[in-house]
C-alpha cells in the first residue's frame, strides 16, 4: 500500500489519542489492536518496525503492552511523548477498573454479588490456565526445557519460594540450556 | 503512609521481575500481598477476576490490590509502581536495541528464559485457580473455561459473562 511514502511522526496528542482507543476496546489481550492500530490504522509505522520495537518489549520485563506504549511514544516524541502513550493507554481503564472495585467492595456481601463474583473469578481463572498451556505447549517436544519450566513451578507453587531467588537460579539454567543448543 | 511506601516496593521491583510478561508475578504478588495481610488469597483472586472483566492491559490487578490496601491514593501508587520502572528501562534500552538486537547473546538469552516463564505461568495459573476455585462446580466452570478458551478464539468476555450468568442464577 502506500508503506513507502513518508507520515509525519504523531504528535503528543496523537499518541494519547492512539493508545486511549487501544486502553478501552482492549479486552483480554491487547497486543493485536495494539498492532491494528499503529501499523493498519495511523500508520505511525510499517508492521516490520513495529516487530522490532515489539521485540525489545518482550525481551525486557514488564508488560509488553506498557513497554510498547511508553517506547512507541518515545521514539516519536521523546519524554513527553512517552508519558502520553502510557497516560493514554492506562487512564480509561484504570478509571473502570477503580469503580469497578468500588462498587465491589460496596455490595461483595449481597448474595447475588457474591455468586456472580464466584462465577466470575472461576471463568477468569480458566482463562489464565488456557493462557498458560498455550505458553507451555511447546516445551511438549523438549524434555530439558520442560523440566526447567517443572522445577520453576515447583519452586514456586510447592516450595513457595520467593520469585527472585527463582529466577535468579532457574533463569541462568534455561539460558546456559539455550546457549549449549546454540553452539 | 507505611502501606503506599510498601505498595510502591512491591510492585516497583514487581516491574522489573516480570520476564515474559505481568502474569509471571501473579503468584509472588499474591504471595506477599497475603504474607502482609493484607487480603486472603480468595480475596486477591476476586480482585484479579475483576481486573480481568475490564478493558486494557492486563496488570490492573495491582490498580485494585492499592485501591483495597489504601483507597485512591494507593490505587494510583500501586499502578505507578508496576508501570513506571519497567518503561523508563525500555526507553532507556530503546537507543541500544539496535546495536543488541541481531545479537547472538539476545536470541539466547530470550530463548532460554521461554521455559522460565512458561513454569512461572502455570504456577499463576494454579494458584489463581485454587485460591477462586472454592468448590467442585467453580473447579469444573474453570476446566471448562479453560478448554474452550484454549481450544477456540471466542472473545474472552464472553466466557467471562457467562462465568458471572452461571454464578448469579446459582448453577456454580
Amino acid at each position: 500500500m502506500a508503506a513507502s511514502e513518508p507520515t509525519p511522526p504523531p504528535s503528543v496528542a496523537a499518541i494519547f489519542a492512539g493508545f486511549f482507543s487501544v486502553g478501552i476496546i482492549g479486552f483480554g489481550g491487547v497486543l493485536p489492536i495494539t498492532r491494528r492500530m499503529i501499523v493498519e490504522q495511523r500508520q505511525w509505522m510499517n508492521g516490520k518496525e513495529f516487530t522490532d520495537i515489539l521485540g525489545l518489549c518482550q525481551f525486557l520485563p514488564g508488560g509488553n503492552v506498557i513497554n510498547l506504549a511508553a517506547a512507541v511514544g518515545h521514539r516519536f516524541r521523546g519524554i513527553p511523548g512517552a508519558l502520553a502513550g502510557l497516560a493514554g493507554l492506562m487512564c480509561a481503564p484504570m478509571a473502570i477498573v477503580i469503580a469497578l472495585g468500588l462498587f465491589y467492595g460496596h455490595f461483595q456481601d449481597e448474595p447475588l454479588v457474591r455468586r456472580a463474583f464466584a462465577g466470575l473469578a472461576a471463568a477468569a481463572s480458566g482463562l489464565i490456565v488456557a493462557m498458560a498451556l498455550k505458553i507451555a505447549a511447546p516445551l511438549r517436544t523438549d524434555l530439558l526445557g520442560g523440566l526447567v519450566a517443572l522445577v520453576t513451578f515447583a519452586a514456586i507453587v510447592w516450595l513457595r519460594l520467593p520469585l527472585l531467588a527463582t529466577m535468579a537460579v532457574m533463569a541462568p539454567l534455561g539460558i546456559a540450556l539455550a546457549w549449549r543448543r546454540a553452539r | 503512609m507505611n502501606d503506599l511506601i510498601d505498595l510502591a516496593v512491591l510492585y516497583g521491583h514487581l516491574s522489573l521481575l516480570a520476564f515474559g510478561g505481568g502474569p509471571t508475578v501473579l503468584p509472588e504478588m499474591q504471595r506477599q500481598i497475603v504474607e502482609h495481610g493484607w487480603m486472603t488469597g480468595a480475596e486477591f483472586a476476586a480482585l484479579f477476576a475483576l481486573a480481568q472483566a475490564a478493558p486494557g492491559p492486563n496488570m490492573l490487578v495491582s490498580t485494585l490490590v492499592g485501591l483495597r490496601v489504601a483507597g485512591l491514593p494507593g490505587a494510583i501508587i500501586a499502578t505507578l509502581g508496576m508501570i513506571t520502572p519497567s518503561s523508563v528501562l525500555t526507553v532507556i534500552c530503546l537507543s541500544a536495541w539496535d546495536r543488541f538486537r541481531d545479537a547472538p547473546w539476545r536470541k539466547i538469552v530470550q530463548a532460554g528464559i521461554v521455559p522460565v516463564t512458561a513454569g512461572l505461568f502455570l504456577a499463576a495459573a494454579l494458584l489463581i485457580a485454587q485460591a477462586a476455585d472454592r468448590s467442585i462446580p467453580l473447579a469444573l466452570l474453570t476446566v471448562a473455561v479453560a478448554g474452550v478458551s484454549f481450544a477456540t478464539k471466542i472473545h474472552p468476555l464472553w466466557l467471562l459473562a457467562a462465568g458471572a450468568s452461571l454464578g448469579v442464577i446459582g448453577a456454580v
